[in-house]
């Protein structure tokens, strides 16, 4: 049966591969080498977070993405500023300590009677991909953002389902200052590190910059393809 | 099923490039913008030598451990819930995933964009199983609603302008909008979500495997590869078994260099790493997940003067850099593989019979090598193939001498190379059999043919190929 989890006809074929390399098979005990140049490690090395944020800032201009900036204060204000520019009215969200934490359930509460708001909720299942794809806005939190690459990275489990930043018309991440990294290299060498500790990756990792686009017709860029149409950033210090 | 994409000889398919004049421009156009973006971001990054030198040792040491990384990956693969298939040939590939179609009843297959897929003939298996096939990238989509193939690695409908889309949309799938790119897509994203929803299995490529972790990374603009993985409940992905590399530390490195090698951006719109099957209670994701690892020919590139060829991305830059390419555009090349890294390994996998003439289609200018990010030294190889075409076909050295001369000479004076280039599309006639091609510059006698172009002995190409047309053989050759 292929259902039963297996790995099958991998001797054979790893053996020729050995041959071909002119050597007995590896099966343990290969280590990367030191490489002679690392100049990802250079990139915005010395910048504070504050000039990460800066750059951020810029980048957002070249990937179609509205950036904005606010407090902890200002946060509740922002989002309904955001989610009145994409119309909103329905939204869905992951079930994500933050949310409290930012006073944004509150919000939300005290907003239910002009928006709907789902909670990802597993026990529902597959509704919540129903829900999400009608929803208007996807609302999440960054988990590392990259400022070199406007990208936001989200590590997705059981209550932060992917489809909240895939599915919906339009995607509002919510970057705390505090996730902002150089670049990519930072938000791999973390994973990598949770790796080598032993604890499993998550099994979906998104690095989302910006909303979905194309260049198949005639090379224009179409902003908006099978994901979400538009995206904000929202920075909140 | 194989790398090629079609019967028609490589001279008819230069011609019918040549005269697309839309294919031309496009092609041209894309190329500059991509080359474009490339070069900006290279300056940005200032020290691009440097990143591509790690590319390369990333690459090479991969490859020279891949029996190593690829038994970690199938045994982290495993360890989350994953299955693990290792396929010699195309066949076996295909015949593993039609038993998962048919297990399964499945109706309905989305797909995100895959060069291996295409390579082993995949969505003829998955039809025989009984199987609806979608492909999901728009650029694909395009093509597979007119049953065309691929012209470009990167944007593979580049030869379509926005009417013929309009006009393909319209008749297979009833659309009635305009032809403004932005409806366009607007239609395909409507129409493809029915199908995302809806598909029983979903298959992808793979950009990078990672072997520490067992993850699959799939980078995209569009998010489709993203649909085609979280939604059906069984996800497929079919890896070339060299697309690989050691932890995230290195995957990173080597998409950093993909996306700005491919399109000039810092990262696409989608980087995704999916990681075996949905944990509890997870709703997005598949329940059941296969890995499909495929050598189909690459193990015959191990291990040999071509290995760094396997060290390839797929990012397309040598393609966008080459002015072969922007004559002739990507159909020529009889390949889903086009352009000079098309050239290189389409022969390595496929045996030279058929494809001798490809490492012809190049001006060994090295605009391909350079423009390489994990620094693979393509017009070497293609040297280097010529050489063994020559050896094998035991062709007279005279000959061979003459045209690689004139290939020199030819490709080290733009002006003669630009007008070659004008002059090559009234040239156009019917060439002659098959014989001739390989005996000489054939494909590229067009451009070379130009009457006052003489190699160094004062004979030009034209009475050297008049000479040999007339010792050779006798009857069916016209000149033009
Ligand atoms: S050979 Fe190099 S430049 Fe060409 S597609 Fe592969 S990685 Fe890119």
């Amino acid at each position: 049966m292929v259902s039963q989890m297996a790995i099958k006809n991998r001797e054979a074929f790893l053996d020729k591969l050995a041959a071909t390399l002119g050597r007995e098979r590896r099966i343990e005990g290969v280590e990367r080498p030191e490489w002679s140049v690392t100049p990802q490690y250079e990139v915005f090395k010395d910048k504070t977070q504050d000039q990460l944020v800066e750059i951020l800032a810029e980048h957002c201009r070249v990937i179609h993405t509205d950036f904005k900036r606010t407090d902890r204060k200002g946060l509740v204000s922002v989002l309904q500023e955001t989610i009145d520019e994409f119309a909103g009215k329905s939204i869905i969200m992951s079930n994500d300590t933050r949310h409290e934490e930012y006073g944004i359930n509150e919000f939300f509460k005290a907003a239910e009677d002009r928006l709907d708001v789902h909670v990802w909720n597993p026990a529902l299942g597959k509704k919540n991909q129903e829900i999400a794809e009608s929803a208007d806005v996807g609302l999440v939190f960054s988990d590392v953002t990259l400022a070199e690459s406007g990208t936001v990275t989200l590590f997705n489990h059981k209550d932060n389902g992917r489809s909240i930043s895939l599915l919906p018309k339009t995607f509002i991440a919510i970057i705390p200052k505090s996730t902002l990294v150089a670049r990519m290299t930072q938000a791999a060498a973390h994973i990598h590190n949770m790796q080598e500790q032993g604890e499993d990756v998550p099994s979906y990792v998104s690095f989302i910059t910006g909303p979905s686009n194309s260049a198949d017709i005639e090379m224009n860029l179409i902003v908006g393809v099978h994901g979400p149409v538009k995206a904000t950033y929202i920075v909140v210090d | 099923m194989s790398v090629k994409i079609g019967e028609i000889p490589y001279k008819e398919r230069i011609q019918n490039g040549i005269k697309d004049d839309f294919m031309r421009q496009a092609v041209s156009s894309a190329q500059g913008r991509f080359r474009n973006g490339r070069l900006t971001q290279a300056e940005a990054l200032g020290n691009w030598e440097d990143w591509r030198q790690l590319g390369s040792e990333i690459r090479a040491h991969t490859m020279e451990n891949l029996d190593f990384y690829l038994h970690q990956l199938s045994e982290q693969v495993a360890r989350r819930g994953g299955n693990v298939f290792f396929a010699q040939t195309a066949e076996e590939a295909n015949e593993y995933v039609k038993n998962i179609i048919k297990n399964k009843e499945a109706k309905k297959v989305v797909k995100a964009k895959s060069m291996v897929t295409e390579e082993i003939g995949l969505n003829n298996a998955l039809e025989e199983a009984g199987a609806e096939v979608v492909e999901s990238d728009l650029g694909e989509w395009i093509l597979q609603l007119d049953e065309d193939p691929p012209s470009h690695i990167v944007t593979p409908a580049l030869h379509k302008n926005k009417q013929q889309i309009r006009e393909t949309f319209s008749k297979k799938k009833g659309y009635q909008g305009s032809d403004t790119p932005e409806e366009l897509a607007a239609f395909a994203r409507e129409q493809l979500r029915q199908d995302f929803l809806a598909a029983d299995v979903g298959i992808t490529g793979c950009n990078f495997a990672i072997a520490e972790s067992g993850s699959i990374t799939l980078v995209t603009n569009e998010g489709n590869a993203e649909m085609v993985t979280s939604l059906p409940d069984t996800v497929i992905t079919v890896m070339g078994m060299e697309r690989i590399v050691p932890t995230w530390e290195e995957m990173e490195v080597l998409v950093s260099l993909l996306t700005r090698a491919a399109v000039g951006q810092k990262l696409t719109s989608y980087i995704t790493a999916i990681t075996g099957a949905k944990g509890p209670e997870e709703v997005d994701g598949p329940e059941e997940f296969h890995l499909v690892v495929v050598d189909n020919g690459r193990s015959k590139i191990l291990g040999t003067e071509f290995q760094s060829a396997l060290h390839c991305i797929r990012c397309a830059a040598c393609i966008n850099a080459c002015p072969v390419y922007r004559h002739i555009g990507g159909h020529a090349y009889n390949s889903i593989y086009p352009g000079p890294i098309g050239a290189v390994i389409t022969p390595l996998l496929e045996g030279y019979d058929d494809h001798k003439e490809l490492p012809y289609a190049s001006t060994l200018c090295a605009a391909c090598t350079e423009a390489c990010p994990v620094k693979i030294p393509l017009h070497e190889h293609l040297v280097r193939h010529r050489q063994i075409i020559v050896e094998r076909e035991k062709k007279a050295p005279m000959a061979e001498k003459l045209m690689m001369k004139g290939f020199e000479q030819w490709s080290s004076h733009p002006s003669l190379y630009n007008l070659s280039a004008k002059l090559a599309k009234p040239a156009l006639g019917p060439w002659v059999k098959d014989e001739e091609i390989e005996n000489g510059p054939g494909p590229l006698k067009e451009w070379t043919d130009v009457r006052n172009f003489s190699v160094p002995q004062g004979q030009s190409f034209r009475d050297w190929f008049k000479q040999r047309q007339k010792d050779g053989e006798s009857n069916g050759n016209k000149e033009s």
